[in-house]
């Protein structure tokens, strides 16, 4: 009995890096591109790569353990990437540009969790709205073109080469995984976290228990705002430019991301190393078909078969296991 | 003041009144808790148990009337609010967050921590504590609830409300889905609970199990209390007669009618969320009531017949009409027809048109090369809302739009609409009003007479006592007696339904 529930206890911990682990297997066996890929250079660009995708993700799993869903995300990430590129080049420090950029995201988050706590609607219907809101006052931001903007060393953050070399990554890479301990470590360690898994399995019983649902949930969304409007920072970092268009889509990917790797889409389960390693399996996916030189719908197609393969995957565990 | 009698009194509620709408659901009632004592609250179906347990949590907040809790003026305005004063509610399993661990669970709301980041080791010891005070060691505290029995469950819900300090705990039907040991298991519980202190109100319909736990017992009969007293001087019989009283036995209009050939024979059947294998016949021309308390089995049964549930044992058998398959489009082509009892949710398609439900099971009479013909149907339906004095502007209105009785005349017309020949009924008359409820007897006492066969569940004996030719009851899971009506009454079909003895 014992034996079984520590052997139990090691699948479940392994299961997410399975299919991470046969990705890598995969793309590495294939003689043509296995001198490139597994390469350091190639693994530093596809973490580089993953930063923007991981940080909203981080966010997004929080807002699905507590039984919500945010298809703002993106719209957010591309107007938080404008009001940076905006206060650049309007000359102000690069500091304040990203502590603005970040803070329209919060904001945006703190509207949507304000939203479905005040009107009780459903998070879907909220952040669909808010989906288009975001993404027309970024257009409109940006008189509907690019905002160019100064090279400043807000650019150096997603340097695939970082200056000093001894930082071996990108900064973003470093925040990204600083970022991913701490969240993890939040919901964990501490009463928040707690809560949020509790107001995702039962939000009734929580209320009962004293848990105070409307204050948690505003502070989740905005959370998951702040983290839209850092991944907008990055973006901006990345582009160099302010792009009002950019993005679009992205929540699906995140969202897809946070489900890859455990996340219950009717709340209650989910963690952020499971979100990460869905984030870096399609990455790895996404840079392998590349090397392979298959077309994108090669890989609009495998990643799609794996997002049910994972969650039915996951389903037949839980049964098992209940 | 030392010798004041109040001063062991818990709980008091004193002229305590309720409306919902023109009902009363209490009307004028007194209630008293001592300190340590487990108070039984009996009485049928409706009479007023649980909007009054609801008043004690906070969840309902009565018209009129006033409590004291501990000596002191209590009036939660919301269950939380009631649980900080010390009243919990035990319930199923309802109270529970399925995803997180015993020990999560426990401590949800009263997490101890320091700058927001848990302690948990000595909170971990404490409720180690807890549930070994319960008896219940084996619970592990990492383990997260749904995936434990109901009965381990319910520990962590008591333990909850220890750690919380509770002083009234209000249990209901805490042992209708617990096994034998469970239950010997529970009431071990409960007598550790009442040394502590704790005043335990007792919800429950088997009277046995009533006798064997509780102090003294409260009887509520259509939202009044019709007795109160120390259990070891009340018998069974006297604890029936006071939940059953006098009933009204003129809404009944029998039909002539004559018990033709079998048409319904069920063998050892036995479905996925069934207990017993039973077997039972359901011949022309009669109405079969199926008796017992809500969660016997009877639903279930019902289910299983239709399709809906899986078949595990047994067989099912429509006397000249071999079904092809055990699903519900195979059933219907047999000639069954199901009311559901859950009319909201699976009954009805709420928000569509009258039409559109009467019609779901059998367009056939209005398709032409696979097109709706719409006005034909129009006019069919209009002749049903006719003939069933359904109160309705148009076919087209939405079923959302009507009355209660009005909804399930419409979920009727449906079974006659489909020529149905064997009706399952599931309380079909359950949140009705009464000229409805009186119009549907008279339809199925015709229906009858017309030689259909009718299985009828309802939890309201005298309604089965008027209408059926035949009635069964069933216990815990049990099919324990099967008898023509007339050898039945209220006491004893309540006394086999709650003791399962006929």
């Amino acid at each position: 009995m014992k034996r079984k529930s520590k052997l139990r206890a090691l699948i479940n911990l392994l299961a997410p890096f399975l299919g991470l682990i046969l990705v890598l297997v995969i793309f590495s066996s294939i003689p043509d591109v296995q001198s490139r890929f597994l390469r350091a250079a190639n693994l530093k660009s596809v973490a580089t790569q993953s930063v923007i995708v991981a940080l909203g993700a981080l966010g997004m799993t929080l807002i699905i353990i507590s039984g919500g869903i945010d298809l703002s995300a993106a719209s957010n990430i591309a107007l938080s990437s404008v009001v940076t590129a905006y206060a650049i080049n309007a000359g102000l420090p690069p500091l304040l540009a990203i502590v603005l950029g970040m803070a329209t995201g919060g904001l945006v988050g703190f509207i949507n969790g304000s939203l479905i706590t005040g009107l009780r609607l459903v998070p879907f219907i909220i952040t669909l709205g808010m989906m288009g809101i975001a993404r027309g006052v970024a257009k409109w931001m940006a008189g509907n073109q690019k905002i160019d903007a100064p090279l400043t060393w807000v650019n150096e953050l997603m340097a695939k080469s970082p200056q000093p070399s001894w930082l071996l990554l990108a900064p973003g890479v470093w925040l990204m995984i600083f970022l991913a301990v701490a969240t993890a470590v939040l919901l964990r360690y501490t009463v928040f976290g707690r809560h949020v898994f509790a107001i995702g399995s039962n939000e009734a019983t929580a209320r009962l228990c004293g848990v105070r649902t409307k204050r948690a949930k505003i502070i989740i969304y905005s959370l998951a705002g702040l983290f839209c409007g850092l991944s907008g920072v990055m973006e901006f970092s990345r582009l160099t430019v302010g792009d009002p268009t950019v993005a679009v889509g992205l929540e699906l990917d995140i969202i897809a991301a946070v489900v890859i790797g455990g996340g219950s889409l009717s709340g209650g389960e989910g963690s952020i190393l499971g979100s990460m390693i869905g984030v870096f399996i399609m990455s790895f996916l996404r840079n392998g078909c590349t090397m392979m030189g298959w077309p994108n719908y090669i890989q609009e197609i495998i990643i799609g078969v794996i997002i049910v393969a994972a969650v039915s995957l996951d389903q037949i565990r839980h049964r098992r296991s209940a | 003041m030392d010798h004041n009698p109040a001063d062991t009194l818990s709980l008091e509620m004193r002229r305590i009144t309720k409306h919902f709408g023109a009902t009363f659901a209490l009307d004028d009632v007194n209630f008293r808790l001592r300190k340590g004592e487990v108070h039984a609250l009996l009485g049928e179906n409706g009479a007023g148990k649980s909007t009054l347990v609801k008043i004690i949590s906070g969840a309902v907040r009565p018209d009129r009337g006033e409590m004291h809790l501990d000596g002191r003026p209590y009036g939660p305005t919301d269950p939380l609010e009631g649980r900080r004063s010390g009243v919990s509610m035990i319930y199923q399993e309802l109270n529970l967050a399925p995803h997180l661990t015993v020990e999560e669970n426990i401590m949800l709301g009263t997490e101890v921590h320091k700058a927001g980041f848990l302690k948990r080791r000595d909170v971990r010891k404490k409720v180690r504590e807890t549930l070994e005070f319960l008896h219940h060691p084996e619970i592990s505290l990492d383990i997260p609830v749904r995936r434990l029995s109901v009965g381990a469950r319910q520990v962590v819900e008591i333990s909850r409300a220890i750690m919380d300090r509770a002083t009234i705990l209000v249990m209901d039907e805490p042992t209708s889905s617990l096994t034998q040991e469970d239950t010997e298991r529970l009431f071990q519980v409960i007598r550790k609970l009442k040394d502590e202190g704790v005043s335990i109100i007792y919800i429950s319909h088997f009277l046995e199990e009533v006798q064997a736990v509780a102090d003294s017992f409260t009887v509520l009969r259509d939202g009044k209390n019709v007795g109160s007293g120390p259990m070891a001087e009340a018998g069974l019989e006297e604890l029936i007669q006071l939940m059953v009283g006098q009933k009204m036995r003129d809404l009944f209009i029998r039909t002539e009618r004559r018990r033709g050939e079998a048409l319904l024979s069920l063998k050892n059947l036995k479905g996925k969320n069934m207990q017993e294998p039973l077997s039972l016949e359901l011949h022309r021309g009669e109405i079969l009531g199926l008796a017992g308390l809500i969660g016997a089995g009877r639903t279930e049964t019902l289910r299983t017949i239709f399709g809906l549930d899986p078949l595990e044992e047994g067989s099912i058998e429509v006397v000249g009409r071999p079904g092809l398959k055990t699903k519900p489009w195979s059933r219907i082509e047999q000639g069954m027809g199901l009311l559901s009892e859950d009319r909201q949710g699976e009954g009805l398609a709420i928000s569509r048109s009258i039409m559109d439900n009467v019609t779901l099971s059998r367009f056939a009479p209005y398709k032409r090369f696979g097109m709706l013909r719409v006005k034909k149907r129009a006019q069919a339906v209009a002749g049903w809302i006719d003939s069933l004095k359904i109160k309705a502007l148009s076919p087209a209105q939405p079923v959302s739009s009507l009355s209660g009785g009005n909804q399930q005349k419409v979920a009727l017309a449906r079974l006659l609409h489909q020529e149905a020949d064997i009706l399952l009924l599931d309380e079909p008359t359950r949140g009705i009003d009464v000229m409805s409820k009186s119009q549907i007897y008279e339809w199925m006492s015709q229906l009858a007479a017309k030689g259909k066969a009718l299985l009828f569940v309802s939890s309201y004996f005298p309604e089965l006592l008027g209408v059926c030719d035949t009635i069964a009851v069933f216990y815990r899971g049990e099919l324990v007696a099967v008898r023509p009506a007339r050898e039945w009454g209220d006491e004893s079909l309540m006394a086999a339904s709650t003791t399962g003895r006929a």
